[in-house]
């Protein structure tokens, strides 16, 4: 009786321990079934014209204040000069006054080079920040809780394009999130959207006809700091040696 | 074990009530505290639901061909790859109340030259103007359409895109030479610049026509076509637009 009781006991704990493993098990496929979009941007500097619609959208898009210095997106001018010197400037126009129209003799050649978070796939900011508040989606978006963040700034230390800011209001860091309440719903990001030269291509890394993958077999990219294996997802092409 | 205790000194026993206290402490929250609460990615599924439902502002391009016409018209023009948003601004709330809610329709000259105002630093190729130079105090809209924006005419032809060019050129020995006289333009460079480009000489033989010391003209620096510069093209290190042509 004490054996049978033993026994019965035994199978009990052993079907108990199983139930919640085999849903386990049952889970796991179902989730990787549906592989997860990988966001990327592609940037072709040789279109960009630094009209500044993408910063002004991206502003009004997330909400970020219209104060000078505080951009999730911004276009640099990259003026490489003969003697070696490379000046680059935020143009934006709340920074920058509008360039006059004379050509500068000392200047080689000069262009706009417009910058965002690189969407790292090993990024640092999510690897310094104490509290977890910053983490990439399954889409390979990095995003900051804001209700996490004590905002600490160590994130932006960290970041090597700056792509971070302090929300003056919130206090907490914010970044770009590729518009991620948009392209989670099949829409481009806003700066995609207006870029009225086509100069920003967005789209899903992982299939093969999505415009991104297109650009990046027809152009010759790359991305930027490479040395630093960050790993970034956003590919410039007609990349000078020049840009940081 | 309890006169044991009561033997030791009375700030032991505060330490070891305090030390009893955090063990315990510990034990409940590594092992009785339900796994939810310590779960990492609760915050993350929070994080992502709120970033997910933030409001839109932009509508997206292919929402405004659904009412308006001129979505489709604008395709034959310049603007054909524009969206409508990047002159008319976020429209979504005007999707939402088509009514009330009127987005801008840019009327002032300085709405066009934060693309087409002359910036050295722009890609050669794109349209630009000096707005100080260029019918100043019209209105662009009432030359060009913005909707049907057409290639420029005669005799800002080139220039219209070109400018930079056309600067150095306006001062280069080259000045009074037509930009056609040493490049042939395919019809369809106008409609579509990137694709179909403009020629440029391909032998030595086109600058020797006035270059070549046995050649009549007087005027341009000549030398023997045959023997100098050896194999290169002449424009790959003379650059003919250059006040120095050096």
């Amino acid at each position: 009786m004490k054996r049978r009781l033993f026994i019965s006991r035994l199978l009990g704990i052993v079907l108990g321990l199983l139930g919640p493993l085999s849903g386990r098990l049952r889970g796991s496929p179902a989730g990787n079934a549906a592989t997860p979009k990988r966001f990327g941007m592609g940037i072709q500097i040789d279109k960009c014209i630094g009209c500044g619609r993408c910063v002004d959208a991206c502003k009004e898009e997330n909400a970020v204040p219209q104060e000078p210095f505080y951009f999730r997106t911004w276009i640099e001018r990259y003026s490489v000069k003969a003697d070696g010197d490379t000046i680059v400037q935020n143009i934006d126009e709340r920074i920058t006054p509008p360039r006059e129209v004379e050509v500068d003799r000392d200047v080689l050649r000069s262009f706009f080079v417009p910058k965002l978070c690189n969407q790292c796939e090993n990024p640092p900011c999510v690897q310094v920040c104490p509290v977890g508040a910053t983490f990439a989606t399954p889409e390979g978006i990095v995003l900051v809780d804001d209700k996490r963040c004590i905002g600490c700034r160590y994130c932006i230390q960290a970041c090597p394009y700056g792509a971070r800011y302090l929300h003056p209001v919130k206090k907490t860091a914010d970044k770009c999130t590729f518009c991620y309440h948009r392209v989670t719903k099949g829409m481009l990001p806003a700066c995609v959207e207006v870029c009225p030269t086509q100069a920003r291509v967005f789209g899903d890394l992982s299939s093969t006809a999505s415009p991104l993958t297109r650009f990046r077999r027809m152009n010759k990219t790359a991305v930027l700091k490479p040395h630093l294996n960050t790993e970034p997802r956003v590919y410039y092409s007609d990349l000078d040696g020049e840009v940081r | 074990m309890a006169n044991g205790l009561r033997g030791l000194p009375d700030s032991f026993l505060r330490v070891l009530v305090v030390f009893l206290v955090l063990i315990v402490a510990v034990i409940v929250i590594g092992g009785a505290l339900p796994t939810e609460f310590k779960d990492h990615s609760r915050h993350v599924q929070a994080t992502i639901a709120r970033e997910a439902a933030l409001p839109i502002r932009f509508a997206g391009s292919t929402e405004c061909g659904t009412c308006h016409d001129e979505a489709r018209l604008k395709q034959i023009g310049y603007h054909r790859n524009l969206s409508c948003e990047t002159c008319h601004g976020a429209a979504k709330a005007h999707t939402e109340n088509p009514v009330e809610v009127k987005p801008a329709a840019p009327r002032k000259r300085e709405s066009c030259a934060t693309c087409h105002h002359f910036d050295p630093s722009r890609p050669t190729g794109f349209a630009q103007i000096n707005p100080v130079m260029h019918f100043p105090r019209q209105a662009c809209i009432s030359c060009h359409d913005p909707h049907q924006a057409q290639p420029p005419s005669v005799p800002e032809e080139c220039s219209a895109c070109h400018a930079e060019i056309a600067r150095t050129k306006a001062v280069s020995p080259h000045a009074l030479l037509e930009c056609t006289e040493c490049h042939t333009v395919p019809a369809e460079h106008k409609v579509a610049p990137r694709i179909t480009r403009a020629s440029i000489p391909t032998e030595r033989g086109f600058c020797g026509k006035c270059h070549d010391k046995d050649t009549a003209t007087l005027q341009p620096p000549k030398i023997d076509i045959n023997t100098h510069g050896e194999k290169y093209l002449c424009w790959q290190c003379h650059y003919p637009h250059m006040p120095e042509v050096r």
